[in-house]
């Protein structure tokens, strides 16, 4: 073939591969089939949300008890509603496809045939999540300000913060799904870890509601810190320190679990 | 390059691979050299896959030495895969994507400039007589096109070696033959091809050399010409009797053959010529169900070395 086209090839081929880079463009290509659809998702969901929650139940706890710490309820629930529907997308992004990639279509098995090394495939998919779960956070929080739940301008941090929450769980995610061996795992995920921890991590009541032996465990979960922080920015009552110690632990946690992902999917593929 | 123009692309020294007390490589050796077309002949379970893996730099061996273009897979990973092209024994394909973009996101993995992957896909889906279905999602192809698909994404950063894992276990005889027609070109082409295959005709119509094995071990080597010359005759005459246990009938064909095989459903008579054999049997008297003259093929060999056929 072409010799020019070869002498390209071969320069390029001294570099070590596409790196991450490369990863992070193949998941781009796979979501440009059903961006349209997640987009309506995202938008709806909040929508359907804010209303059923905010607005609905909001009536009722704000006639009886006058709010939630001094402001209506759509107004405590919304930042919770943030953190909470970003985690799930992230959640969602990181299961299924995971698995799926190691069994169902073993994509994985054709990107660690060539120069990727294990690394490039946990951080380039990761990177594809952060800006999947980016543009459902955006959505979100337009829909929630234009419905007036956002009382500061230290609210748009809530977005990169919920984001944070969201790679937090994400990063951890993927560790557990690069170990299933089938999706009955998955569903009792959702099942037993998303579904009670976006209820009882503050999302839509304060902790402090919970008994006193349930709370300790909600501050260990990445949700709560995000659910925290991402409220007091929206209501103006951040302090620095709060949101750099939640931020800080949630870095952790992301960390933490791209470290795992990257051991638990080696020790699965490269064996 | 630290790789000497006499050194072969590929060599094994003792490689063994093991998965807890299971030992699927037991301490082959082998050289592939330059251009050449080499083969994996043995049944399932016999440790070919296995061996590809490790060439492939995607299974750290766990004994003995393993040297690819010059390199070590254990600390140049990345370096050798650059320069191989690896079609799995399934196809890893990204289904929900079309034909030409698993090229191109492939292309990538390499590190490759994005109109260099353009233009190579369209090379590659010409070859791979693919280019009408170029915008085609993968999912709802066929088998021999996946696989044809497989083929030209592996080519597309120019291997030196092309690593093919039963390239057509699994494809009717029509996509086999489309398949194999791609393969020799490739080899015409000068392209150094590793296989395994446990089809004899696959391996004879492919391989300068291959390896026959067996348990993890290496248990006959050289041409499939050779091969047949040393372990075989250069005819089979194949009678089926109309009876449970073909045993019974070894004593009406005695001194017929040079050497006689016997499987559940027929004898096999190893013989110069099976013409010669067979008008014997016909003046003994021996009345078969069916009587068939071949010529010896791998598979004899494989029967003569291990006492099993290849494919159960």
């Amino acid at each position: 073939m072409a010799s020019d086209l070869e002498v390209t090839t071969d320069r390029a081929q001294r570099l070590a591969g596409g790196g991450w880079q490369a990863v992070a463009v193949h998941w781009l290509r796979k979501y440009r089939r059903v961006w349209v659809s997640t987009l309506i998702t995202s938008s709806l969901s909040p929508l359907l949300y804010l209303a059923g929650m905010g607005i609905g139940l909001g009536m009722l706890v704000d006639r009886g008890a006058g709010g939630v710490g001094g402001v209506p309820y759509v107004v405590f629930v919304a930042p919770g509603l943030l953190a909470a529907s970003t985690l799930q997308v992230a959640a969602g992004e990181t299961t299924f496809s995971v698995l799926g990639s190691i069994k169902w279509t073993p994509i994985y098995h054709g990107m660690l045939a060539t120069p990727l090394r294990v690394r490039d495939v946990v951080l380039g998919q990761l990177v594809y999540v952060l800006l999947r779960v980016t543009s459902a956070a955006i959505v979100f929080f337009v829909i929630a300000a234009a419905l007036g739940t956002v009382r500061s301008w230290w609210g748009l941090l809530a977005v990169p913060v919920s984001v944070l929450g969201g790679m937090a769980f994400a990063s951890c995610c993927f560790a557990y799904s690069a170990n299933l061996r089938n999706d009955q795992g998955i569903m009792l995920m959702f099942r037993f870890v998303v579904m009670p921890m976006s209820l009882f991590s503050g999302t839509f009541f304060p902790i402090e509601q919970l008994p006193g032996w349930l709370q300790p465990v909600a501050w260990v979960t990445p949700l709560w810190h995000a659910v925290e922080a991402c409220r007091a920015l929206v209501l103006g009552t951040a302090t620095v320190g709060g949101v750099l110690v939640h931020c800080a632990y949630l870095a952790v946690w992301l960390v933490g679990g791209y470290l795992l992902s990257v051991r638990v999917l080696r020790g699965r593929m490269v064996v | 390059m630290p790789l000497s123009p006499s050194e072969p692309l590929i060599r094994a020294r003792g490689l063994v691979k093991t998965f807890g007390d299971f030992t699927a490589v037991d301490g082959i050796d082998v050289d592939v050299h330059p251009g050449e077309s080499f083969g994996f002949l043995g049944p399932n379970g016999a440790g070919k896959s296995s061996t590809m893996r490790m060439i492939g730099c995607v299974s750290p061996p766990t004994g003995g030495s393993l040297r690819i273009l010059g390199m070590d897979p254990g600390t140049q990973g990345p370096a050798i895969r650059a320069r191989l092209g690896v079609v799995p024994q399934r196809d890893s394909l990204d289904e929900e994507l079309t034909v030409e973009e698993n090229i191109w996101v492939y292309g990538r993995y390499f590190g490759l400039p994005r109109p260099v992957v353009r233009e190579r896909a369209a090379e590659l889906l010409e070859f791979a007589q693919l280019s009408e279905r170029a915008r085609s999602v993968v999912e709802p192809l066929s088998g021999g096109m996946k696989r044809r698909l497989t083929i030209a994404r592996a080519l597309v950063n120019t291997p030196q070696i092309l690593l093919l894992d039963e390239p057509t276990t699994g494809l009717d005889p029509q996509a086999r033959h489309v398949l194999w027609d791609r393969l020799f070109r490739l080899k015409r082409e000068g392209v150094t091809l590793v296989l395994t295959t446990h089809y004899m005709d696959e391996a004879e119509q492919l391989c300068d050399r291959l390896v026959v094995m067996d348990h993890g071990r290496i248990v006959a080597e050289g041409s499939p010409r050779a091969l047949i010359a040393e372990h075989s005759t250069r005819e089979v005459l194949e009678l089926r009797f109309d009876t449970h246990d073909h045993t019974a009938h070894l004593a009406d064909v005695d001194g017929i053959a040079d050497r006689v095989e016997v499987l559940p459903d027929r004898l096999l008579l190893y013989t110069p010529d099976g013409e010669s054999a067979q008008s014997e049997i016909a003046r003994r008297g021996i009345e078969p169900l069916s009587s068939l003259v071949r010529r010896s093929t791998l598979e004899d060999v494989f029967l003569h070395l291990t006492g099993r056929t290849l494919v159960d």
